[in-house]
Order: C-alpha cells, then structure tokens, then sequence
C-alpha cells in the first residue's frame, strides 16, 4: 500500500523551509565565502554576485600540489601532512575501537561472569569524563611516565640508530592519540553494540554452536554479520570524534603529527584572519563527515535512538 | 576473553590516568617534572581553588551555560518534534539535513560563527544594518549568548532526532484512543505523549548535560574565553591552565572539582530516571487495560 500524506498547512511548509534554512544556512554560506577572494569577503556583500575562486583551497592544498604558485608567499597552512596525519589516526582509531568495542560489548551481553555489572557500570561513567579531564594527567603520563628510557635497552637502540634525545614517549606520536581516542570512545561503542546485540537470536548463536563453532567462529560468523547496522553508527561516531578532536590531540601532537583542527586553530588565533583559506581549510575538514551523514543518515539516526532509549 | 582487550586499554588510558590525576592534584606540579619529583602539597591547590574568585566565576559561567543550552535545547527540540511528528513527504530527507550541523568539527562550527557573529563582515550586523537596526556586539558583551546560540544551533538536532523516535514508537492506539474520546491535541500532549516520553526525554537531557560540560573547542575559537572572563567555562580554564601557566597540580585539582559536579549530577539524574521509569511503565499497563 502506498503511503498516505495527510493534507497540510501551508504555514507548516513555511515553517519547514525556514528550519531547514536555519540549519543548513552557515553551512552553505562558509561553502560560498570558501570560494570567495578575501577581497569579496570584505567588501561585505552577502549576496550572490561574485566571480567564484579555487584560489583558496589552493592555498589551503599548496604545499601538497606539484606546481609552483604565483601566490606562494601565502603558502604557510601545512594543510596536506596534517590531513593525512587525521587520516591516519581517525581510521586507526576507528578500526582498533570497533574491534575491541563490540568484542566487549558481545562478553557482557552474552556471558555471565564475575563483576559483569561493575564493568558495565564502569564504561557507562567513564563515558562521562570530558576530555578536558583526560587533559592534564594524559598530558603528563604521556610525555613523563610512558616512555622508552634512554639508559635502557631499547632506548639505547634507538638514540644510536636516530640520535635525538635517545628517551622516546608515547606524546608526540600518532600512536599516542590513536590510543587515548580508542579509550574514549570505547564506552560509547560498547554501549550502543550492546543494544544491538542484545537483539540477535540466541537460537542462533546455539545452533553455530551445536555445529561445531567455537565461540571465536560464532562471534565473527554468526554475531558480526547481524549487527553490521549498528556497527556502521558505531563507526561513524568514532571517526567523528576521532576527526574532530582538537584539545588532546593539540596537547599530544608535535609538528609532525598535528591534525587539521589544529591548523585551524592555529590560523583563527593569529592577529590578520584570512576569512577565505580558513573557511576552505574548514570545508576541507567538514566534507568527509558531511558526506558519511548524507550516505549513512539512518544507521547514524538507529546508532543515536539505541543508545537513548536503552538508558 | 572478549573484554580484556577492552578492559586493558580502558585502565591504562581512562582509569589509570584518572588516578594519576587525583594524585597529582596534592602536588605542585608542573608539565616538566613526573609526579614523583613534584613536591606534596595537600590540599593546598584545592584550597587555592576554593577562594580563587576567577575559579568561581569559571565555575559559574559553567553552569549558566549548560542550564540555557540544556533547557532552550530541550523545550526547542522536543517542540519542533511534537510539530513534525506527522506524515510528510520528505522526512527522512528533513532529518538528514538536520544532523549535518552535529557532524562538524567543533572547530569549524566555531569558525563559522566567528564570522557570523563578525562585528563588520558579519552576517548578522549585516542584517541589522540592511534593515536599519543598529549593530550588535555579538562576541563583546552578549558574547555568553552568542556561544550559547551557536550550541543550539549545533545540539538542538540531537534531541529532535531522539525524541522525534520516541514519538513514532508510542502505541499507536492509546493516541488513538484518546483522540475519539474528544482529546484536544494540547491534551494528547501534555496527558498522553509527555508522561510516555519522559524516561527517553531524561536521558536526552542527561546526554546533553554531560556533553554541555565537554563544549571546549566552539568556544575556544570563536571567543577564547573572553572578553574578560565572560566565557571561559572550566573546560578551557582548565586546559589554559595546565597548558599556558603549566600548573598540572591546580589544573588537576580543577579537574577533580569538574568531575565531581558531573558524578552527582548523573547519580541524581539516574535516580531521577527509575522512578519516570516506573511511573511510564505503570501508564502504559494502564492504557493498555483500557484499551
């Protein structure tokens, strides 16, 4: 049967047309001013009528395009090595925090064992800490306690074979902000797995097993395939975070391993902002969430609806 | 097995460092030295704290944010849900458009708001001077404003997307049921479709309160904290502190203080949620004997 549409209002449509304009409008209009010479920027016009530019997003891209430019001298965001630096650490992240996440989140569904509700419990609060919080002792650990000595062994190794200080910490390496991302993320993917797990027939499960699989099998054969939804959300809202994070990856990267939003960051603080390479650079961040949203917008509307209503 | 991965990776880089940090709050501690070598301090730091008048306006400014984000947010949301829970051509398209603000960076939310909120360029005092009003001070005085304006902008989705799922999953004829036996749709809402909600609606509200607490980067960009003190949330000031003046030993204790405002605001909101959760449970019972 075809789905029926109730008669309404033209009022609501209006209503309708300004919301979606009130939530897309700054989108929309940074995607323009991208586009705009700084010249156009400021000379104030909001309307339409200006000549469209790339020049921004080359300057933005420059030092990872071949050719030289005229306007070089403006060549000072390192957008390209930051880019895949973000990259790098979001995908990391997201494929380690998946793994991890829905294998815990299996165990404390599916088996009952010893302080399996403080484990819960635990992820739960934990999920709560802001990072601002992880700020400071991630900071010190970080850069003081996790490290390779340079009087041990492997420490040795290394100030031989690279020279440099010789003591190598965790801060500074993408390693680093790959492995407090995954623990952040962990207890909100653990959390939103177990609402999906809770779903799969367990007749199933009994039957992989009556079959012959062990527990390893029926979880990568049988569990996995059918929680693949909740999976998608789960990812998503990693790689965001993981994507978006500025404060702890600015507190734990160095130069060569700094991310975009920190680029970004960077370039609002100094004295003359350039309205138009910033706004590029931002479109350039924006896009990759932009585009999953628009592929994935109802496993990410499942992802946001199991995690509420389960409490 | 399956939880140890998970287990192992949470204590080293969640637990342990909590703990670290509640050890390194007793110190006088600063990024250079391990906690060992930092001298022992007591309570000094939280007692500093407590009489620090910039700690308490921090503090205050905090909590002035997270009620009027959480509240406009919330009465917001959950009204334009209760408007377009109907049939309607598009819905799914509506809604897709109205995450794409969740899904941006922080920062680039910021940016982008920055420029509206831009004294001269800006779209807004552009507007107001093209109808003739006089230009506002967007990031100047008003600036706690504009920074919550923004959150609504970027949040206010989130709780129409869940509450908007909480509508369409009522039972279909206790709404039914109502509306033959005369309900006025204000009725419907506020006797039927609130009280149903509410244990959904509680823990929206306990989401975005958490969260309310996290905004760091929206308004680092846009204001950095000022003018003056106006809106550095304890989020910023603690990492100002232990970044720019490098005092780990304050900027921990701060962070204690941060984490034991959010405990008891879970722990009261989570007691707060059982009993709406029984209370719900005991009305649908109730309309579905009737029914």
């Amino acid at each position: 049967m075809a789905q029926t549409y109730e008669k309404q209002n033209p009022a609501f449509f209006v209503l309708l047309a300004v919301l979606i304009f009130m939530a897309v409008g700054p989108i929309a209009l940074m995607l323009i001013n991208s586009f705009k010479l700084d010249v156009d920027i400021i000379s104030g016009s909001t309307g339409l009528l200006f000549l469209p530019t790339i020049q921004n997003y080359e300057t933005a891209l420059c030092d990872v395009l071949p050719y030289e430019l005229d306007h070089l001298d403006f060549c000072a965001v390192k957008f390209g090595g930051a880019f895949i630096n973000s990259l790098i650490i979001a995908l990391i992240s997201t494929a380690l925090t998946l793994v991890i996440g829905c294998m815990a989140a299996y165990a404390l569904v599916r088996f009952k064992f010893m302080g399996r509700d403080t484990a819960s419990f635990t992820t739960l609060m934990v999920r709560m800490v802001p990072p601002a919080v992880l700020l400071v002792p991630v900071f010190g650990l970080w850069n003081n306690e996790f490290c390779i000595d340079r009087d041990t062994m492997v420490g040795e190794l290394i100030r031989d074979t690279f020279g440099g200080r010789g003591d190598v910490c965790l801060a500074g390496t993408h390693s680093g902000i790959i492995l407090i991302y995954v623990a952040m993320n962990l207890p909100f993917v653990i959390w939103i797995l177990q609402s999906f797990i809770v779903q799969v027939p367990q007749q199933l499960e009994e039957a992989a097993r009556m079959d012959g699989a062990g527990p390893f099998q029926v979880f990568f054969l049988v569990v996995l395939p059918l929680i693949k939804p909740g999976l998608a959300a789960a990812a998503i809202f990693t790689f965001r975070v993981a994507w978006n994070e500025y404060l702890l990856a600015s507190a734990l990267s160095d130069r060569d391993t700094k991310t975009v939003p920190i680029l970004i960051v960077n370039n609002m603080s100094e004295f003359n902002v350039e309205w138009g390479v910033i706004m590029a650079t931002g479109m350039l961040l924006a896009i990759p969430p932009i585009i999953f949203t628009l592929l994935a917008s109802r496993q990410i509307i499942t992802g946001m609806t199991a995690g509420a209503v389960k409490g | 097995m399956f939880l140890a991965p998970a287990a192992i990776i949470m204590a080293i880089a969640l637990l342990y460092p909590l703990g670290y940090m509640v050890w390194g709050s007793f110190r006088d501690w600063n990024p250079s030295q391990t906690i060992g070598e930092a001298e022992f301090v007591g309570l000094r730091n939280y007692i500093f704290l407590w009489n620090d008048p910039n700690f308490r306006e921090s503090l205050g400014v905090t909590l002035k944010f997270a009620f009027f984000v959480v509240t406009l947010e919330m009465v917001i949301g959950v009204g334009l849900a209760l408007l377009l829970d109907r049939n309607i051509r598009g819905m799914s398209v509506l809604r897709t458009l109205f995450i794409l603000p969740m899904m941006i960076a922080p920062v680039v939310v910021g940016l982008m708001w920055r420029y509206m909120y831009h004294p001269t360029l800006g779209t807004f005092n552009q507007f107001l001077d093209s109808v003739g009003l006089p230009r506002v001070d967007w990031l100047g005085d008003h600036a706690l404003m504009s920074v919550i304006i923004a959150d609504i902008w970027q949040w206010t989705p989130f709780i129409f997307i869940l509450t908007l799922a909480a509508l369409q999953s009522l039972p279909r004829s206790a709404l039914e049921a109502a509306r033959i036996d005369g309900a006025t749709p204000w009725q419907q809402i506020w006797h039927i479709k609130l009280p149903l909600m509410m244990p959904v609606l509680i823990v929206t509200c306990l989401l975005r309160l958490i969260d309310a607490f996290k905004v760091l980067e929206v308004i680092l960009v846009m204001t950095e904290g000022g003018p003056g003190l106006s809106t550095e949330i304890l989020a910023l000031r603690i990492s100002r502190t232990a970044t720019e003046f490098r005092e780990l030993g304050v900027a921990a204790a701060m962070s204690n203080y941060l984490l034991m405002l959010l405990m008891l605001l879970t722990l009261a909101m989570f007691a707060y949620t059982r009993i709406q959760e029984m209370r719900a449970a005991r009305l649908r019972a109730q309309i579905e004997e009737e029914g």
